[in-house]
This record gives structure tokens, C-alpha cells and sequence, in this order.
């Protein structure tokens, strides 16, 4: 097997800036999902060396994705047999960050939540349109986690709907 | 119309897929009445008022939820996982 090069799903995509708010693609590294076995959430969180999330948070590249499951980001998954199903999502889904002061209001023309009120360390499963997603906040702003096929739709999406936040704060 | 996932707090309705009637969680054993089956299967009850039903948090955790809500005044009165359940798997 020859060495491939690993992409990221926009490799090569400029960031874009309007009014003062961006929209870059991000590389996340590895990205595992953990969903644990029936009463493991703790066997799994010892082995991890970190509590497991609670829900609608993330912390430490581990995020709440669902009941008993969430996504560990950054690193390889240590060996979780007999504790959880892991399932290697790395190059599966392709991150977006939006962080400026204009990234909440032209997120929430496409996510049915008050981002608003969305602090560091948050996380939350939530359509974006109608795509599936997978949101963190952190200190910078938004990450924004969608299908790797979805890619080029989500970024017409937010870039879209950034764009007419932009020229309704122009006027 | 709001729904309250138990896991991810108060969620809009697209974010939701319906699926029926709380009848489904109650299977009749398999070796029950035909009766039994075809009540379960094909009988619904279709009140104005309390009604007990079923969604699924299809854009968001992935819960199923039973829903009691009110078809007149439309009043969501409880929502529950029915993983939460108490004899659920």
C-alpha cells in the first residue's frame, strides 16, 4: 500500500471574512466515536483519564454526541475493547469555525438554538439546515462538525447567511 | 411547537420525527390472542385531549421520547426517554 496523503474535505479553501467575522475550515486530527456498552460510561471514563462528558458539553477534545457517546478528538483512541464501540470518524467529517462578533447571529439563520447564550465549553447536537451537526464552543468561537460529503453545502450555507448579516450591519 | 428533550433541553419540532401512538412500546407476548396483536397493530385511539405518542430526536441526541400532550390546547405536558423507562433495555 503506498503512502496516501490525508486531506481535509476543503483542503485548499481561503478563509472568509465579512465584517470582521471568519470562516475557516479547522483540522480537528483524529476523531473517534465512543459509544459505550450498557453501565461502562464509567470503566470507559477511568481508561480515557478524563471524566466522561455531560450532556451538551465538551471538554478536554472529548464532546457529548449523543446518550452514552461522544467524540474523542486530537488523539487515537486507547483500547476500549469490551468497554465501547469505537468507530474511527477521522476524515468523516470536515470542521468549520466561525468566530467573530457576527457568528452567532449568522449561525442562528441555519441552527434552531439561542447561540446567544452558547458559552466555552458547550456542545450540542442540532441541525444546521438539515444537515446533521455536531457543535462546540470554545473560547474562540464555534466549531462546527458536519458529514465530510456535506462540506461545500455547509460552507455555502454559513457563508450565505454570514454575508447578510454582514450587509444588514453595514447599513 | 417545542418539545423537551430530557438530554438536550427545549428543541424546535423539525428537529423531531413522529412516529405514533405509545401502543407500539407495548408488545402483547408472543404467544398472545390474535386479538391481542390486531389491537396493538391496528387500534388507535384518536382523542381530543391527552394523548400519549412516540418521537424520535432525529437531528439531535438520537432519543426516542414519549410525549404527553394535550391535541386541543396543544400543550406539551411531560416528555420522557423511553430508554429512561423503567424496564427498558
Amino acid at each position: 500500500m503506498p503512502e496516501l496523503i490525508a486531506k481535509t474535505a476543503l483542503a485548499g479553501q481561503a478563509p472568509a471574512t465579512h465584517a470582521g467575522t471568519t470562516l475557516a475550515e479547522a483540522d480537528l486530527g483524529p476523531v473517534t466515536s465512543i459509544a459505550c456498552f450498557p453501565g461502562q460510561q464509567k470503566a470507559v471514563a477511568t481508561t480515557l483519564g478524563q471524566p466522561f462528558p455531560a450532556p451538551n458539553t465538551h471538554a478536554k477534545g472529548l464532546c457529548w454526541t449523543g446518550p452514552d457517546q461522544a467524540f474523542l478528538i486530537g488523539r487515537t483512541a486507547p483500547d476500549l475493547t469490551g468497554l465501547a464501540a469505537c468507530t474511527d470518524q477521522s476524515g468523516g467529517w470536515v470542521t468549520l469555525r466561525l468566530d467573530g462578533p457576527l457568528a452567532a447571529e449568522a449561525l442562528m439563520r441555519l441552527v434552531p438554538l439561542d447561540l446567544h447564550k452558547f458559552t466555552p465549553g458547550q456542545a450540542a447536537r442540532a441541525p444546521l439546515g438539515h444537515m446533521q451537526m455536531v457543535l462546540m464552543a470554545d473560547a474562540q468561537g464555534f466549531l462546527i462538525l458536519v458529514f465530510r460529503s456535506m462540506a461545500r453545502t455547509a460552507w455555502h450555507e454559513i457563508e450565505t447567511a454570514l454575508k447578510a448579516c454582514a450587509a444588514r450591519a453595514a447599513l | 411547537m417545542r418539545l423537551n428533550c430530557p438530554l438536550c433541553g427545549p428543541r424546535d419540532r423539525r428537529e423531531f420525527y413522529y412516529s405514533g401512538s405509545e401502543d407500539l412500546l407495548n408488545r402483547p407476548a408472543a404467544d398472545a390472542t390474535v386479538e391481542a396483536w390486531n389491537d396493538m397493530l391496528h387500534l388507535r385511539l384518536n382523542p381530543a385531549g391527552v394523548t400519549r405518542d412516540l418521537w424520535y430526536h432525529e437531528t439531535g441526541c438520537g432519543s426516542w421520547l414519549l410525549v404527553t400532550r394535550n391535541t386541543v390546547t396543544h400543550e406539551i405536558l411531560a416528555t420522557e426517554r423511553v430508554a429512561d423507562r423503567k424496564g427498558a433495555a
